[in-house]
């Protein structure tokens, strides 16, 4: 009954009552990056000492409201909403079980956006999205966090259930590449917020009174246990576009299925510990640790630098197949006209100073010289921002009109391409303002100030002024993209668009089937996880200073 | 898994490069005296002002153009919050945090830590050039925190 149900729903591309689903997550994550952007225009414009914010919407809170819509729900309700399109996209239509798990996920997380958004607004929550204990916000700001990562286990969950249904009907067949990416992301989404679901429970507690102080170093390192691998969730999901959808929308084959399915499963067992190397410059951790944790966070780096490899690989085939000659005769066979290969195309362009930047501050002493300036911001505004978000938008032009039975026309193909332009213009005056001014030592998180007339401080300003330029252009590209989305979703002709993926090369070798060890790949993930963690946790916790009592310093 | 020749010699370039990072922060850790601030005292953040050394924050000659700093952060200041020291002086730094979370970064240096309530930072900077540093708070503190900063002049 469910099969027909669900063929019938597919009969014309999309399923209806899935797409329901994805295009309603859809929806809301580019509401709340609409929201989230131009708190961040306000941002923008105060650090370069052109606005002053009132009182009772000040900078810390338009920041923290920033941080979280855009760092937490927009990046989780389009990731979720993507993968749920590409399970039933690539495995017949989701399982109305599965469906049904996507909109419990989705109403729960709303309820805890609802209250996480409402305390910060009140002005109970200035904590920024990391929330650093012993800054203590309202208990409910806890609680809806909590309710959030709720809702995204049942995401996960969904996820898993699907592809275990769709492998109990498929015996013996390979999760369908898409589908494989799918798999680690629901892996890092569940594995990656244990940490910081341990910490918010430990802070619900002392934040209602009920305990009277916390761990303050231990709360730290479950935050950030949590908070890297999310990046890289995001990144992943970008790097899924990269390996299957850009090769077809160039007219080439995937680079190669097995090396591929290695790549993921590498960043799923390699990310979680990642996050020490945001307290490379803490107390309380010994020099040795540290280093260890350098080598853990470089090894991050490996998979990626075998994805650099292999999408200039698959560049330089198709190009040869369209008569190139030369080392980069390629650069002129691409599609750059074509706004669902060139949005991807400077993503993967940005990741070159993005990742490179990365292991530079991951070395320890690199990151002494950059630890929260605004060169951290410039970073991950070029990564998150671009690297992942570019490639996020790049993927709309095909799988909104896919999912809404409806075309990209070349008007909006057009209009695209200047959105993308725009955007990538805004972020290099913005980032590469933040990088230069962050070298020099400005800070981040810190509302526009002189620091009592420092000349050093004064010599900060003009780079300060380029966020302001940067962000203004990010914020026209912002209502652009937002603009296309919903107009793919409602208005644009009616008809059939194509969900591009990639098939292998004719000769290609067939893909083992020890990708498929999933419980190993968790096992090797949970083994390295502890080697990361066991020590610096059980030290945290059995040699732990007196705790700390809540402040309100806001 | 066959695997082309060229990506066999960029994927052995690219391992070499992370290794020979990781190597360098590790010769510069712990052959060279560079390592990261990494303090592991620790106070009970309630204390701290009746606890030594944390009742007498200050600077102190320990020795021959060598200083001690012992310093108190509190949402929004520093304290001592100016320091003079001669040229070419070494400063050792003892930092704990009173309340919340704070950053120590001495601008126009490599000196940048995290401090924290229940933990002593130690962190050592030579000052050749003469002139005035601006330090500051680099980790979000409240809302005062664009105000946190102090001085060092060096002499």
């Amino acid at each position: 009954m469910e099969t027909i149900e669900n063929k019938i729903s597919t009969m014309s591309g999309s399923n209806r009552l899935d797409s329901r689903l994805t295009l309603t997550y859809f929806s809301i994550a580019f509401i709340t990056l609409l929201v989230g952007g131009l708190l961040g225009l306000l941002q923008g414009l105060n650090r370069a000492g052109l606005l002053e914010l009132p009182a009772n919407f000040n900078y810390y809170q338009v920041l923290t409201a920033h941080g979280i819509l855009l760092v937490l729900v927009f990046s989780v309700l389009f990731v979720i909403a993507y993968f749920y399109s590409i399970l039933s996209h690539t495995m017949d239509g989701l399982f109305p079980i599965v469906r049904k798990m996507g909109w419990i996920s989705l109403i729960t997380m709303l309820v805890g956006v609802v209250l996480v958004v409402t305390q910060v607004v009140m002005g109970n929550a200035s904590v920024m999205y990391t929330f650093y204990p012993p800054m203590k916000a309202s208990p409910w700001f806890y609680v809806g966090l909590f309710i959030v990562v709720a809702g995204i286990w049942i995401a996960a969950f969904g996820g898993f259930t699907q592809i275990a249904k769709w492998r109990k009907r498929n015996r013996g067949k390979h999760i369908p590449l898409l589908g494989f990416f799918a798999m680690g992301v629901f892996i890092l989404l569940f594995f990656g917020s244990l940490g910081v679901t341990a910490e918010v429970l430990m802070l619900i507690p002392w934040a209602f009174g009920w305990t009277e102080t916390i761990n303050v170093m231990l709360s730290r390192t479950l935050f950030w246990s949590f908070g890297h691998t999310f990046v890289n969730i995001w990144y992943l999901t970008a790097v899924s576009l990269w390996y299957v959808v850009v090769p077809k929308v160039i007219g080439g084959r995937l680079f190669s299925d097995t090396l591929t399915r290695v790549v993921v499963i590498l960043l799923v067992v390699s990310n979680i510990p990642g996050g020490f190397h945001h307290q490379i410059v803490d107390p309380g951790m010994s020099e040795g640790i540290k280093l260890t944790h350098a080598l853990m966070s470089m090894v991050i780096g490996f998979p990626s630098l075998m994805t650099a490899f292999a999408m200039f690989f698959v560049f330089a085939r198709v190009g040869k197949k369209k008569g190139a000659k030369g080392v980069f005769g390629w650069i002129k066979k691409m599609p750059w006209g074509d706004v669902r290969f060139l949005a991807p195309m400077i993503a993967m362009i940005f990741f070159i100073p993005g990742g490179a930047g990365g292991i530079a501050q991951n070395a320890n002493q690199l990151n002494q010289v950059v630890h929260n300036s605004l060169w951290v911001v410039g970073h991950f505004h070029i990564t998150v921002g671009v690297t992942a978000v570019l490639t996020f938008f790049g993927a709309m032009y095909w799988l909104i009109p896919y999912l809404s039975k409806r075309t990209l026309t070349p008007a909006m193909n057009k209009l695209g391409v200047i959105q993308t332009l725009i955007w990538t213009i805004g972020m290099v005056f913005m980032a590469g303002g933040m990088h230069t001014v962050g070298l020099l030592g400005a800070p981040r998180r810190t509302s526009y100030t002189t620091y009592g007339d420092s000349a050093t401080a004064a010599s900060w300003d003009p780079y300060l002024l380029l966020l302001a330029v940067g962000g203004t252009l990010l914020t026209i590209a912002l209502v652009m993209i937002v603009y296309i989305v919903f107009n793919l979703m409602f208005f644009a002709p009616k008809g059939n668009t194509e969900f591009p993926i990639a098939q292998g090369e004719e000769n290609a070798s067939e893909t083992p089937k020890w990708t498929e060890q999933w419980t190993v790949w968790i096992i090797v993930m949970l083994f390295i996880v502890a080697f990361g963690y066991v020590i610096p946790l059980v030290d945290m916790i059995q040699n732990a200073p007196p705790g700390s009592p809540p402040f309100v310093t806001w | 898994m066959k695997m082309h020749r060229y990506e066999k010699i960029w994927l052995f370039l690219a391992a070499s490069m992370l290794v020979i990072a990781v190597v360098y922060s590790g010769v510069q850790t712990f052959a060279l005296g560079q390592g990261p601030p990494s303090g592991v005292g620790m106070i009970d953040p309630e204390k701290v002002e009746e606890t030594a050394p944390f009742d007498n924050p200050g600077i102190s000659k320990i020795g021959d153009n060598e200083y001690e700093v012992v310093m108190i952060l509190r949402a929004f200041s520093f304290e001592p919050n100016v320091i003079e020291i001669p040229a070419g002086a070494t400063v050792h730094f003892k930092m704990t945090s009173i309340d919340v979370m704070h950053g120590f970064q001495v601008i126009g240096t490599n000196l940048n830590a995290m401090i924290m309530p229940g933990h002593i930072q130690e962190a050592k900077q030579k000052f050749k050039k003469p002139g005035e540093y601006l330090a500051i708070c680099n980790e979000y503190c409240g809302v005062g925190h664009q105000l946190m900063s102090m001085k060092i002049i060096v002499k």
